[in-house]
């Protein structure tokens, strides 16, 4: 016998419940027909109730083009603009100092400094840290902000124009275009060449292995003084790195240097001015100079 | 439900509706104790954000204030900042080892006297009797038919408690915000109060809610210090307890003195159900302790009264324990130990807990520094070779005078120490200026020139020097070499 033909038999009043069984049975166990309860059957259907209000108050059905707008008119881009709205009203008055403060006098300020290191820290995590990592430490290629060596320059202005032109970045005029050779890939140097002034390179710095030669020496003269200076200080004019000092954007082993001659270029950062408004890039500026490096 | 119907045989159910409690009124000493703490407390908690103190011109002048936008809370002389809120648990601390030594002297005198759900329900009682008249009328209107008097009258009592409530309400958000600005501005219906209205409404809503409606059944199905208290307790704490080796046999007047005339034993329990008529949680003394007494006394108002008209003596409810019933009946003498181990522990911890907070207080320190190590970058190496490491410095000052402090580092020997915008002085020194109250956060650059230390960790202390005081306070942290 089959359990839904004894469904009509089963039906029976359960006498400790005064409550009907469904009639489903298994092993014995029979189930109650308990109705649910009213606070519950009534909360379903107001739900339901409200749902239709919600239905019609907001966007809801999409159609072949957008969707009904909803009767109330609510928006998700208004709604946003309405918080951003919020946003710029609690920082308007800190944003209206910074834009009267001359970039060089804000640190002096240590109430606006702060407000100001804050906002330049959100910017940088939004905008920077995907270059330059979230503690803007650097990464190889990508400089290190916190240190004292700077390709253009660590003042204040220096890294304010950095920001906003950008460098090697094409769509900017004013971008810091200058650029390196690539001596190896245009044949400017042959690999034997390239060895003997990565071994120069190396000594100039005083790094262990590295090996000073006439014909080094001369190469270097020829080639690479131009930029980086006969004591191979370097330039900022021109973004060619001191090569003597202790900081090595790509790393100081022979292959990598030997490489980076060969290739030439350089790292190239976006100009952010078109991007950002005026008062960011000065809490940028603010922010990257007073990380520990500006000058 | 009728009465028939509660008769029947038992149900499965484990619900219980509640049963009406329609508390009589009653005067008598404990009456009297009950609405003098009633006036007190209530006197406190609604004036209290009115009373002013004065802090200078840049404080508020607010006596109890919980200053959430600042993140202070003031009381009185006494100023907190959010890293002391140890001081709020010493004080939750001192209130239940309080709490315990009032459970060990005298049961749930708490309960009965001074927790906030008696005491505005007793508040409520009496707005209920005032406009509805007392127990015996009120329970003749709920059974019979509804008039217009009683809906008035029911009208009325609902508007007189919802005010109260939102009264209470009202007092509540006048801790967290100038009190006479926000009467005003909640007055004239100011904008941008929104969270005072909410709160207000919330509290407006527990009130008549617990006060008006649940009452007792608060106490005696959510509340957890009676099961708690009961786990406490001992034979010695005193209860309200109906001493049943006087009271019993108890019997009518009449019965009594027939028996006594014929020299048989009598109780002077007259079973005129006084004690059970007035009290607030329907209990009946008479069966022993219950979980449902919460020791307010009222029963023993009620029966004093009683036995003052008969004519025999007074306390045959009272502030006893049953084991002196159980001696007093055995012929010994009763015995009260109100110092014994667990009151004096409870009392020794009070004082110790209380006696270390005062001292604490008393002697902290009135500025701070925290110093944390920047995390990312750990460490940086300079062009030529140094090593740097930033911290995030921040000096509070927590006095009511703006301050200097002057910035000392040791442990790396040789290190540079610079605060990024602030200017050495004449003599090198780093001071960095805090105005009162507040906190001031630098970025502290510590950079090593020496001989490339090993890779790894260096302590390095920090201190912070009052340059006018000299009081100092160091907080430690490394110096990491990579």
């Amino acid at each position: 016998m089959s359990t839904r033909e004894a469904h009509s038999e089963a039906v029976r009043i359960d006498p400790h419940t005064k409550t009907t069984t469904t009639g489903h049975e298994w092993d014995g166990i029979e189930e109650l027909d308990t109705p649910l309860p009213r606070w519950w059957v009534v909360t379903f259907y107001a739900t339901i109730l409200w749902s239709i209000g919600y239905f019609l108050a907001y966007p809801a059905l999409p159609t072949l083009e957008g969707g009904t707008q909803g009767l109330i008119g609510w928006h998700s881009r208004a709604s946003v603009a309405r918080d951003m709205e919020q946003l710029n009203e609690i920082r308007g008055p800190v944003l209206e100092r910074l834009a009267n403060a001359p970039l060089e006098e804000i640190e002096a300020r240590p109430q606006l400094l702060s407000a100001v290191r804050a906002l330049g820290a959100a910017a940088f995590a939004n905008n920077c840290a995907g270059c330059h990592g979230a503690g803007a430490q650097g990464a190889k290629g990508y400089p290190n902000l916190n240190d004292d060596d700077w390709l253009w320059g660590g003042k204040l202005s220096d890294i304010r124009r950095t920001i906003e032109h950008g460098v090697r970045w094409d769509a900017d005029k004013d971008t810091r275009s200058e650029t390196m050779p690539a001596f190896g890939r245009d044949g400017l140097l042959d690999a034997k060449q390239i060895s003997l002034v990565a071994d120069q390179l190396r000594a100039m710095a005083k790094l262990p292995g590295g090996m000073a030669t006439a014909q080094g020496a001369k190469l270097f003269d020829d080639n690479c003084s131009v930029c980086h200076g006969v004591d191979g200080k370097g330039n900022r004019d021109m973004g060619a790195p001191n090569l003597t000092d202790a900081l090595w954007l790509f790393g100081s082993d022979k292959e990598t240097i030997a490489s980076r001659i060969a290739n030439g270029g350089g790292g190239v950062m976006p100009a952010w001015k078109d991007r950002l408004d005026e008062p960011t890039i000065k809490a940028l500026a603010i922010y990257v100079h007073t990380l520990g490096g500006g000058e | 439900m009728t009465s028939a119907d509660m008769g029947k045989a038992k149900s499965d159910s484990f619900y219980a509706p509640r049963k009406a409690i329609y508390p009589k009124e009653v005067d008598g000493k404990f009456r009297r104790i009950k609405w003098g703490l009633l006036a007190f407390t209530l006197a406190v908690y609604y004036l209290l954000p009115f009373v002013r103190w004065d802090r200078g011109p840049d404080a508020p002048s607010q006596a109890v204030l919980v200053d959430f936008p600042h993140r202070r809370f003031y009381f009185f002389f006494i100023e907190i900042w959010p890293q002391e809120v140890y001081y709020l648990t010493g004080l939750l601390i001192l209130a239940a080892l309080i709490l315990f030594l009032m459970n060990a002297l005298a049961g749930r005198i708490w309960c009965g006297y001074l927790c906030p759900q008696t005491v505005w329900t007793d508040l409520y009682l009496s707005a209920e009797r005032w406009i509805e008249g007392d127990a015996r009328e009120r329970a003749r209107k709920d059974a019979g038919p509804r008039s217009a008097k009683i809906w008035r009258e029911k009208i009325a009592k609902h508007a007189l408690w919802l005010l109260i409530a939102w009264w209470t309400g009202g007092a509540w958000v006048l801790y967290f915000a100038d009190a006479p600005t926000l009467v005003y501005e909640l007055a004239t219906f100011q904008p941008g109060i929104s969270e005072a209205y909410i709160w207000i409404g919330i509290l407006t809503f527990t009130t008549y809610m617990l006060a008006g409606h649940m009452r007792e059944q608060v106490c005696l199905y959510m509340c957890p210090w009676p099961r708690i208290q009961a786990a406490l307790t001992d034979e010695y704490a005193l209860n309200v307890t109906y001493r049943y080796d006087r009271g019993e046999p108890r019997m009518s007047l009449k019965q009594a003195s027939a028996l006594r005339a014929a020299g048989a034993p009598v109780g002077d329990c007259v079973d005129c159900d006084q004690c059970v008529a007035v009290c607030p949680t329907g209990v009946d003394i008479r069966k022993g302790a219950s979980l449902g007494c919460v020791q307010c006394g009222l029963c023993i108002d009620a029966c004093d009264s009683v036995m003052a008209k008969i004519g025999r003596s007074q306390s045959l409810i009272a502030y006893d324990t049953q084991m002196n019933c159980d001696r007093r009946r055995k012929g010994e003498a009763p015995l009260y130990k109100p110092l014994r181990a667990r009151t004096l522990i409870y009392a020794a911890l009070i004082v110790a807990i209380g006696a270390l907070m005062s001292v604490k207080l008393a002697t902290r320190d009135d500025s701070r520094l925290s110093v944390l190590h920047d995390r990312n970058p750990l460490a940086v190496t300079l062009k030529d070779g140094a090593v740097r490491n930033a911290y995030t410095i921040r000096f509070a000052n927590m006095s009511a005078e703006p301050r200097r402090f002057l910035l000392e580092t040791s442990g790396v020997e040789g290190a540079e120490v610079e605060i990024v915008g602030v200017e050495p002085d004449a003599e090198g020194r780093m001071i960095v200026g805090v105005g009162a109250d507040q906190t001031r956060e630098t970025r502290v650059l510590v950079t090593w020139r020496g001989a490339r230390k090993t890779k790894g960790q260096t302590p390095i202390l920090f201190t912070s020097k009052d340059v006018e005081s000299d009081a100092a306070i160091s907080m430690r942290d490394v110096f990491v070499t990579p």
